[in-house]
């Protein structure tokens, strides 16, 4: 090293940054949703394991073809490809066939993520879009439930005996009809009850939320407003004759509502980045899951919710500008009444 | 009643290598000090001696040619040359050189003044002006100026010693060790200002600064109160100190005396003190030396003008080559190419960045829509969206997201998990909407 020679580089400042990148973000996501998995593994046996797996594996194979195949630089790395493998299962039923799955990763991957450009271009959640796809697709197959319990870890038992037998809390009959299910309230809150792979625990959910949230991974702007929304709504206005709070309890413990308001409503991409963009999303997504519910086809309308608000996003952000740093309300209001001056003038 | 500014970050201050170290004078004066002739905001000064005079130390050498403050020989010697030499901001600069004749001969006019407490508020602010003084945080905003604007404006004046950015340590050290100095010269400000009583605040990471303060003002002395603000980046930034002190939201486009605020610089009140009571200009000041790739990371006592090659020499050199070399912290700071180029009045670090520190040369990944930007942006901005618009060259969405507020602070860039280069976007985009508002305007003025 001497004189004269030292290379220094200029760039612009800041000359420091923050050890947090996207790999990082991307892998607490997949941790916090590991309690979800073993619970789902305990209660629907091995099959939640290996069609997960097979889901991951699909997903970032059609990834990495996808850009290989257009010579773009590979993003398999970020391991977003990884995420929306696991939501994606995690949104089906166990029973569904593993051909299914990945007909749903190809879906996500390819046509709602990387044909609009790849990570942070797409404009609708991948992985519901990929259940939404595989919903009208296969509607049969699509809500085929097993109870949850150790007869799932024989295979030949679970398939002959239980299959189909199952039905998630939140069906037709408690939706429409109002009859509560006979699952407990605790039942529901540790996941003892029907329903796709990942949503039946609201507990472990709960766990990786709270994770997310301990890493500054997620803020609890969406998931807050999105579950209160969805929680006074049905506290007012139960179905047929139940009582105010059982009711909501089982509104906020069925169905996916946990799973997409902490996993599915907060994914970066497709939700809002102001603050009050993001509580006005929650609000929309937890307005739309409870119509959805009650007046809509399915019993369950949480993805369906998150879906439309994703397209909303934009917009949001366009309503939930920040307020402009100096900028008093009366100086917003006194600007409001001379651009109102003007334009009656003209 | 405590407020809070919006947003903000908390990088890795890596302040412990030089926090406990005390300034220390440079182990050899430089053998010549090239003294640029623009240190400040606002146009260069004119030199006023030429190639062959002798000066002395606190001799002026350059006066005001518009806003801005008069320059003065930093040592004393002879005048070898009067022009353009490489300067900290990238261009050339008019400069003094002096060859230092190492005696240190104090300019006649340097005194003790006896009468400080007779003076008038004009006379203190003309005495900041004659000794040259401008804002030491880094800006380098005219220091009379400022304080003369102020006077009936303001109803409050705080005194920054929040010292925010990782690695610096001038202000600290300079707290601890002329706290005294610090003091008096918060009390003259105020006098200016005909106030009751200054609000130093302080970030918690320097609480022997605040102990130490506290001790040198006696019991029922109500008109200095020291405020502990939580550490956060950027609280030393003038209007998030002033929010986070008062509640108060400078407007856009606005002055700190807009909303009553008059903001000082720690090591600008001491330079008042000196130049009040010691009758001192400014002529020299606290540089820390610090930085991965710095051999003995210190603090420093130097005269401006003093060259980096010779403050490097004074720290050991490098011990491993540097990827970055900063003028001020790694937030904000200016990289250097030139190693000729000389400390100025505002240079509160000279940091040497190893590859590992500015590991900020990580590739461009896609924005990810995370909205970490617009959490953390304390001027409540969306960089997102910004920085989205200014990629497609479309200036006027990009203005309309109000980047002309963005103060460069970089903490959208620093939580950036995507790496994207937000501030140089925003420079960018600065840049050419004034090349947009300039033409319109010479286009109205022909029509």
């Amino acid at each position: 090293m001497s004189e004269g020679t030292r290379k220094l580089g200029v760039a612009s400042s800041p000359h420091v940054s923050s050890p947090i990148g996207t790999r990082s973000l991307m892998l607490d996501v997949v941790i916090s949703l590991i309690p979800a998995l073993c619970i789902a593994i305990y209660f629907f046996g091995p099959a939640a394991l290996t069609k997960t797996a097979v889901s991951v594996a699909a997903c970032v194979f059609f990834e990495w073809g996808y850009r290989k195949i257009l010579k773009k630089t590979s993003t398999i790395g970020d391991l977003s490809a990884v995420i929306t493998g696991i939501l994606l299962v995690f949104v089906c039923p166990v029973t569904l066939p593993y051909w299914t799955i990945i007909i749903g990763d190809f879906f996500a991957i390819v046509v709602t993520k990387q044909l609009f450009g790849g990570l942070g271009k797409n404009f609708l959640n991948p992985a519901l879009s990929g259940r939404a796809f595989l919903m009208m697709s296969y509607p049969v197959l699509m809500t085929t439930w097993v109870k949850p319990g150790m007869a799932n870890w024989i295979p030949a038992f679970g398939s002959t005996v239980d299959a189909a037998t199952g039905a998630t809390p939140l069906s037709v009959d408690f939706m429409h009809s109002g009859i509560i299910p006979d699952a407990s309230l605790m039942d529901m809150f540790i996941g003892n009850i029907g329903g796709c792979v990942g949503e039946i625990s609201a507990l472990m959910l709960l766990i990786g939320g709270v994770y997310l949230v301990v890493r500054g991974v997620i803020r609890v702007r969406i998931p807050v407003s999105f579950i209160a929304t969805v929680a006074v709504l049905t506290f007012i206005f139960p179905k047929s004759g139940n009582g105010n709070f059982e009711w909501m309890m089982y509104n906020l413990l069925g169905g996916g509502l946990m799973l997409g308001a902490i996993f599915m409503a907060t994914d970066y991409v497709t939700s809002p980045v102001t603050a009050k963009g993001e509580i006005y999303y929650g609000v929309g997504c937890g307005l739309l899951t409870v119509f959805i519910r009650y007046f809509g086809g399915y019993p369950e309308g949480v993805s369906y919710a998150i879906l439309i608000m994703n397209a909303c996003s934009w917009l949001l952000d366009k309503a939930g500008k920040p307020n402009r740093f100096g900028v008093t309300p009366e100086m917003r209001k006194a600007a409001k009444e001379k651009a109102k001056k003007e334009a009656s003038a003209s | 009643m405590s407020y809070k500014f919006f947003g903000g970050v908390h990088p890795a201050e890596h302040k412990e290598a030089t926090e406990h170290k005390a300034v220390v004078p440079l182990d050899e004066a430089p053998a010549q000090v090239v003294i640029p002739m623009s240190m400040h905001v606002g146009a260069p000064c004119k030199p006023i001696v030429a190639v062959g005079d002798e000066v002395t130390v606190g001799q002026q050498i350059g006066e005001t040619a518009g806003l801005g403050a008069p320059i003065h020989a930093s040592v004393s010697g002879k005048v070898v040359a009067v022009e353009p030499r490489p300067h900290a901001g990238g261009d050339k600069m008019m400069s003094v050189v002096i060859e230092n004749d190492f005696k240190d001969t104090p300019h006649p006019s340097i005194a003790h003044r006896e009468n400080v407490d007779s003076l008038t508020p004009q006379e203190i602010i003309d005495i900041i002006k004659n000794a040259g003084i401008t804002g030491m945080g880094g800006a380098g905003f005219p220091t009379h100026v400022k304080l003369g604007g102020a006077v009936g404006k303001a109803d409050t004046i705080i005194i920054n010693g929040a010292e925010c950015e990782p690695y610096i340590t001038a202000d600290h050290r300079l707290m601890l060790e002329r706290g005294e100095a610090v003091l008096g010269g918060v009390r003259l400000l105020t006098r200016v200002l005909g106030l009751p009583v200054a609000t130093i605040g302080i970030e918690g990471n320097k609480l022997d600064a605040v102990e130490h303060l506290r001790s040198l003002i006696p019991d029922g002395d109500t008109s200095v109160k020291i405020e502990v603000l939580k550490t956060r980046y950027p609280q030393g930034a003038e209007k998030q100190l002033i929010q986070r002190i008062t509640g108060r939201q400078v407007p856009p486009g606005g002055l700190p005396a807009d909303v009553g605020c008059c903001v000082f610089n720690a090591a600008t009140s001491a330079a008042v003190y000196d130049a009040v009571v010691e009758g001192k200009p400014l002529t020299q000041r606290i540089v820390t030396l610090t930085g991965g790739a710095m051999e003995r990371p210190q603090n420093v006592m130097a005269p401006i003008g003093t060259p980096l090659t010779h403050l490097i020499k004074q720290a050991g050199g490098f011990k491993v080559d540097p990827q970055r070399l900063l003028m001020g912290g790694p937030m904000m700071g200016n990289p250097q190419f030139n190693l000729d180029a000389p400390m100025m009045k505002g240079t509160n670090a000279l940091l040497a960045l190893t590859d590992e520190e500015a590991a900020i040369q990580d590739t461009e990944q896609t924005c990810l829509r995370c909205g970490r930007c617009v959490n953390v942006c304390p001027m409540h901005l969306t960089p997102v969206y910004m920085h989205m618009y200014a990629e497609k060259r479309q200036w006027e969405a990009v203005e309309a997201f109000n980047v002309m507020d963005c103060m460069e602070c970089g903490s959208c860039n620093y939580i950036c998990p995507a790496r994207l280069h937000l501030v140089q976007s925003f420079r960018m985009a600065k840049f050419e909407i004034r090349g947009l508002a300039a033409k319109k305007k010479a286009k109205e003025a022909k029509a």
